[in-house]
């Protein structure tokens, strides 16, 4: 949520020193109505969405008395505008206004450096009232180390006449709300409208901040979990995804959810891409055959297996979805088997139940192609692998004939996973490594060992054991490739699980 | 002699030492590139792939002598010091690989860049490859790989996305038609050389007579493309391919740069800006080849 509320956004501005009413945030009519008798003045009541354009669709309401105030609280707590479901109001002074200006600051790509948009109208349909008296408006380049200093601001509104103490007020107010772009590494940041009221005073009367995903490490005061663009609130299972990504900085996963109530007549798909240009194409490619996408998923820039059995898992634990597509750019530089390992790993678990079709092309494509192929026979459903030479087109074709012919079993029983004891484990960056020894005792390939892919297990009295520190192994040594495990469910005595634990989101 | 990297330039690789940066070293060393240093503050006298590794970038340019070019391998959050470390010190390109770099940390980047004269690719960037030449980054993962997929020529390619670069060289390839240098522009906002930039290095070099172009929906830079090939700065073909057509308003897919804010940025606005200046868009990415070998064989 890397976008800001208003009532987020203006206690931000409050700390900069930008007036702004006096209000309250109120998630219940009688917190609505309390609000309102200690402001002890009219209110304004607004829906905190992410969205301008409020007052049209009935999110905004004023009211005379508390009473009035928790009656139009009732109407606007719970609508829905726009897929977002309204969950607080904002209590605040209603102010007299006389006159509507408008403020923003966005990171421009032309001028590679935050641009200050001010223009002397404001208010709704600024869009539209920059096009039509583009006399008003100001456009200034800051610079990200000094900001905007006093006098640049008031030489900005020379061009205007403006009255000598709402000038400085204006100026004041912009001088500070640089600062609060620069302070926040914000994407965005717009007021409108800057409101002047008949006491002749500037307030910020409403505010818009949208802090760049990337930074919301570096502010953990704005209490920001999930850092993601959105037009909505992200889903439990969003949340989850990001959770895994979020310090796990080998390779990238990208997780939304786009359908949440599948429709009956509608046919659902999970999807997996690599590559955002190559995801986007494969997207086009399987819902032009008519089928809908429950998930945009990205799994790309040299990711461990580990990420990618946990991207699988999610996109899996999507109920109700009819099938697995896997498409990204098609030819990758990363180590495609580490994709494929991931895959079987979340498919094996999962006794994959609907057809997969995987694009695994790239740098090890084949050897990916055959551990994806061959490792997921016992799943009761078709899962079928593709290289470079096969386009997204002919996969999505694939994918569809597949859908056409499979019936999924009706009652599908998931494998218990994990070990019945564990004898000997080490942690891992993300999980950790477990042995069961009289498995491995009974073992004859111990492949194990060299299917390890960083070379470090060794065998001790006829066991598998670290041959490199346990320190070393938790720092990245292990690089979860899940070469041991997977091998061992081939060729050993399945006496070796990686233990990756997603969060519990059954 | 292809743009950006060439066999004569010295290049510094920053964070050799982590799991990217290792493996990296590997595949540019292998294909060729005169990698010369690395650096990993207090990993000084260590060797990563037989070269030398040092604290600081001034350090091993004192040790090593000039640097051309410096390859960044480190955290996101790390990468706008060993940027502006790697310009204060005089090297005059910086790739910078790393996805998730702060935006305003980019714009520092992009201020240290003004003030040094340097310039800086990505990030979020898969990296640059010139054909038989040298690559920086990572396009094509393992130099076996990257001298089986792509086959020397004069058809440039620039991308803004990392994946379809090395699918353009690849698919460009099998149907006969050579490369001299791919650039993956990188997939961020802001970026050190967007598309525009890139165009204007293919315009002045030899070895190019034509390029491809992966543009995607968000920024201008395709828009500036076709302002240089309208005012005369660009005049070789262009064949281009537009993603991100279905994409929604206001969501992102992946890359940063690819949101559609307000009506900036569409899709449709792009290919018909680039039609209008006379490049050529095809409709569906599997065109691109054919189109570009057609294109070619005339020249």
């Amino acid at each position: 949520m890397a976008r800001l509320f208003e009532y987020q956004s203006k206690e931000l501005l409050k700390k900069q020193n930008i007036p702004v009413p006096s209000g309250k945030v109120c998630q219940t009519p009688k917190q609505a109505s309390d609000a309102a008798r200690e402001i002890n003045k009219p209110v304004a009541i607004k829906a905190q969405t992410w969205f301008t354009g409020r007052a049209a669709v009935g999110g905004i309401g004023f009211a005379e008395n508390p009473e009035e105030a928790s009656g139009i609280a009732k109407n606007i707590l719970g609508k829905t505008i726009r897929n977002f479901t309204v969950g607080e109001v904002l209590v605040e002074e209603k102010l007299s206004i006389k006159d509507e200006m408008f403020a923003s600051i966005t990171i421009d790509d032309l001028e590679r450096a935050p641009v200050l948009l001010f223009s002397l109208k404001g208010g709704s349909g600024i869009e539209k009232i920059a096009r039509d008296y583009p006399e008003s408006i100001i456009k200034y380049t800051i610079d990200i180390n000094s900001g905007l200093r006093d006098f640049e601001a008031l030489n900005l509104l020379r061009k205007f006449d403006i009255e000598g103490k709402i000038l400085l007020q204006v100026s004041r107010l912009l001088v500070n709300l640089v600062k609060v772009a620069l302070a926040y590494e914000a994407r965005s940041v717009e007021i409108n409208p800057i409101a002047v009221t008949e006491e002749g005073k500037v307030f910020a009367a409403d505010c818009r901040i949208t802090v760049d995903d990337y930074a919301v490490f570096r502010h953990p005061d704005l209490g920001i979990t999930y850092a993601r663009e959105l037009d909505a609130p992200p889903t439990p299972l969003d949340k989850l995804a990001y959770s895994i990504e979020k310090d796990d900085y080998r390779g990238t996963f990208y997780f939304i959810q786009l359908e949440k109530n599948f429709k009956k007549n509608e046919r659902y798909l999970g999807f997996h891409g690599a590559g955002g240009g190559g995801s986007m194409m494969s997207m086009d490619a399987i819902q032009r055959r008519g089928y809908k996408l429950a998930n945009f998923c990205d799994t790309s820039g040299n990711p461990p297996a580990s990420k990618v059995y946990r991207a699988a898992k999610i996109i899996l634990s999507q109920k109700g979805i009819d099938g697995y597509f896997g498409s990204g750019s098609g030819v990758a530089s990363q180590e495609q088997i580490h994709s494929a390992r991931g895959l079987v790993k979340a498919f094996l678990e999962e006794n994959l139940n609907i057809p997969a079709v995987i694009r695994l092309g790239g740098n090890m494509e084949e050897k990916a192609v055959e551990i994806l192929q061959n490792y997921t026979k016992g799943v009761p459903a078709p899962v079928e692998g593709y290289t470079k030479d096969d386009s997204a087109d002919y996969c999505a074709e694939r994918m569809d004939e597949l859908l056409k012919e499979y019936k999924p079993l009706k009652d599908n029983k998931k494998p218990e996973v994990g070990l019945k004891k564990v004898d000997y484990e080490f942690e891992t960056v993300t999980g950790s490594v477990k042995f069961q020894y009289d498995l491995c005792m009974k073992c004859s390939s111990k492949i194990c060992i060299e299917s390890c892919e960083p070379n470090i297990l060794k065998l001790e009295n006829g066991a598998p054991v670290l041959a490199v520190s346990v320190a070393d192994a938790k720092k990245g040594k292990c690089t979860e490739c899940l070469g041991c495990e997977l091998e061992c469910r081939m060729h050993g005595e399945n006496g070796c699980y990686v233990d990756l634990p997603v969060e519990d989101f059954a | 002699m292809a743009i950006l990297i060439d066999k004569n330039k010295r290049v510094l690789v920053q964070g050799i030492t982590g799991r990217e940066g290792r493996a990296r070293t590997r595949l540019m060393v292998e294909y060729g590139t005169n990698v010369i240093a690395g650096c990993t503050p207090g990993k000084k006298g260590e060797k990563v792939e037989n070269i030398p590794v040092f604290n600081t970038v001034e350090e091993a340019k004192e040790e090593v002598g000039d640097i051309d070019i410096s390859v960044i391998f480190v955290p996101a959050p790390l990468v706008k010091n060993a940027a502006l470390e790697a310009m204060y010190a005089g090297v005059k390109l910086v790739v910078i690989i790393p996805d998730r770099v702060p935006i305003y940390d980019v714009l520092e980047i992009e201020k240290v860049s003004r003030i040094t004269g340097a310039r800086f690719i990505g990030p979020n960037t898969l990296g640059i490859l010139s054909v038989e030449n040298g690559v920086l980054g990572m396009i094509g993962g393992r130099a076996a790989t990257a001298s089986t997929w792509f086959k020397k020529g004069n058809v440039g390619v620039t991308s803004r996305s990392g994946g379809i670069t090395t699918s353009i060289g690849y698919y460009l390839s099998r149907v006969g038609v050579g490369l001299s240098t791919l650039v993956h522009v990188g997939g961020d906002a802001i970026v050190g050389m967007p598309h525009p930039e890139v165009i204007k290095l293919f315009e002045k070099d030899d070895d190019t007579n034509a390029v491809v172009m992966f543009g995607e929906i968000g920024s201008s830079q395709e828009e500036q493309v076709a302002d240089l090939i309208e005012s005369g700065e660009f005049t070789k073909p262009l064949i281009s391919f537009i993603g991100g057509k279905a994409a929604k308003k206001g969501t992102r897919f992946s890359h940063a740069g690819a949101i559609i804010e307000g009506d900036r940025g569409s899709h449709e606005g792009k290919v018909k800006r680039l039609r209008e200046v006379g490049a050529t868009v095809v409709d569906s990415f599997d065109d691109l080849w054919e189109t570009t070998r057609k294109i070619v064989g005339k020249l």
